[in-house]
């Protein structure tokens, strides 16, 4: 199957006397070298500038609240079970009495851990989630000094309460009302 | 007489600092040049530009911790990065700055020593300079360092013959030795290189080589060797070996402006009739801006062309070039003796 047009055959010939030579491809790459000194560089300064992801990229996950600014999640496991890189543990708790501004359901994720080295961000999780919890988000992991700093527990994955706290999910959310 | 040995003290003293500020900056420029030719930006954090970035790289060489290994020889091995730096500084000697400059009658020359076998002592102190490599490589104790500086000698031992050559037929045409007097005699336009291409693409060749720059940098190879002669070698020695390799790839670029391209001479200039001091600093700037070019060439081809096999090497310097050189001093011996 031809996927483009770009492929030579090769063929062993003898070379002639001007390409035995090598001066004139030589030239001709010293061109090649001198014309790219003169291109834009494809370099992206980071940290001044980001590179622009998409709108659906697949990043650091949240752990989302509802609208009273409870926690979704149920710590239910399907999350857990779903992760081909078993990334994520958690242990469950149940609700008290009085804690029903904190959590949307009886049952709710005392710890939960997801480790970023092992993460694959493949999104699996968020497609598991049958509670509208977990979502992956357009923001990338910072560089850490030790494999431990890479472990985010709930002070990490979890939004804040405040509106200017929630992470938008709206893209994410939109590509499986579509499927 | 006393002013004579001052001036010349100070002139030695500048020609250093020179030549090692423009090696500093040859660094910068060469991962400068690396970077665009791959589309890249180089270095940008230190200073504006990334234009303190040779003293922070200066500063790091001088901080890091030194290790001499226990199986090496500590004198040759203190000894070998020496050398080295010693041979490509001993160079910058013979090579003819700028015309003269005159105060109050008395005439200072821009030469440090304009001995009349200028060119013998330069191919000598070339061929003094595989020592540096070849001590520092043995005294290592390690077989890619040993490596590295057998592939060193050899390749340098190789060139230096087709090198030489290609210079005789410089000579037979200039009839002397001096490079003052080579360089004089390129004025007015008539510079070797039309004279004499194919030699001087043999020269340029082998100056490659003698520097053992990419193509012909089989002595460090880090692909295959590690870092070939100065694997073993860390801090500011190793510094000093790096370093020297921009001091002689700077002083063979003036070598080769100096012989080829007319040194400090250039087509239109000469004929203005400036004042004798102005005319000196016009030439130095002449000259620099040769030399700079032929550094950004030394750069442009090592970003372009990838290294030589050995066996290729050895091919190509016993087997193409010194047969070129002879065929081209024989040529030039004929034209000299027949049509001239």
């Amino acid at each position: 199957m031809q996927l483009t047009n770009r492929s030579k055959v090769v063929v062993k010939k003898e070379m002639s006397w001007a390409e035995k030579l090598y001066l004139p491809a030589i030239f001709g790459g010293m061109a090649i070298t001198f014309k790219h000194m003169f291109k834009k560089p494809a370099t992206v300064k980071y940290p001044e500038e980001t590179r622009e992801v998409s709108q659906v990229y697949r990043g650091v996950h949240v752990l989302k609240r509802d609208e009273q600014g409870r926690e979704n999640c149920t710590a239910c496991g399907l999350c857990a079970v779903s992760c081909p890189a078993e990334a994520i543990t958690m242990e469950a708790a149940e609700r008290k009495k009085g804690e029903e501004h904190l959590y949307r359901e009886e049952k709710y994720a005392a710890k939960y851990e997801i480790n970023m080295l092992r993460c694959i961000f493949c999104g699996l999780c968020e497609e598991a989630c049958p509670k509208d919890a977990i979502y992956l988000t357009d923001r990338i992991i910072d560089s850490k000094y030790t494999r431990s700093g890479f472990i985010y527990g709930k002070d990490k994955l979890v939004e804040g309460v405040a509106p200017e706290e929630r992470v938008d999910i709206s893209k994410r959310k939109k590509k499986y009302e579509f499927s | 007489m006393l002013v004579a040995i001052l001036f010349k003290t100070i002139l030695i003293g500048i020609i250093f600092l020179v030549s090692l500020g423009i090696a500093a900056y040859s660094t910068y420029a060469e991962r400068k040049v690396a970077a665009f030719m791959q589309d890249r930006v180089g270095p940008d954090r230190a200073g504006p530009f990334g234009l303190l970035q040779p003293i922070a790289d200066g500063v790091k060489m001088f901080t890091k911790e030194e290790i001499i290994p226990n199986a090496s020889d500590r004198i040759l091995f203190i000894l070998g990065p020496c050398v080295f730096m010693l041979t490509a500084l001993m160079m910058s000697a013979v090579v003819p700055w700028g015309k003269s400059f005159e105060f109050g009658g008395v005439e200072f020359s821009l030469q440090v020593a304009d001995i009349n076998i200028g060119i013998l002592y330069i191919m000598a102190i070339a061929s003094i300079g595989v020592y540096g490599i070849m001590i520092g490589g043995w005294a290592s104790n390690n077989k890619y360092s040993l490596l590295g500086a057998i592939r060193a000698s050899s390749q340098m031992i190789s060139y230096e013959l087709a090198m030489g050559m290609s210079i005789v037929a410089i000579i037979l045409m200039t009839g002397s030795l001096s490079l003052r007097e080579i360089v004089d005699g390129q004025m007015h336009g008539h510079w070797n290189v039309f004279y004499q291409p194919l030699g001087f693409l043999i020269f340029l060749i082998c100056a490659f080589a003698e520097a053992n720059r990419a193509p012909f940098d089989l002595a460090e190879c880090e692909t295959e060797l590690i870092g070939g002669y100065h694997t073993e070698f860390s801090s500011m020695k190793l510094g000093l070996y790096l370093f020297a390799e921009y001091v002689s790839m700077f002083i063979s670029s003036a070598v080769i402006s100096c012989l080829y391209f007319g040194g400090y001479h250039f087509p239109g200039i000469d004929s203005l009739d400036l004042p004798q001091n102005i005319a000196a600093i016009v030439s130095v700037a002449v000259l620099f801006a040769k030399t700079f070019f032929f550094i950004f060439f030394f750069m442009w081809i090592r970003w372009t062309i990838p290294r030589f096999r050995y066996d290729q090497l050895m091919k190509l310097g016993w087997q193409i070039l010194i047969p070129l050189s002879i065929i081209n001093i024989m040529a030039t011996g004929a034209w000299m003796t027949f049509v001239k």
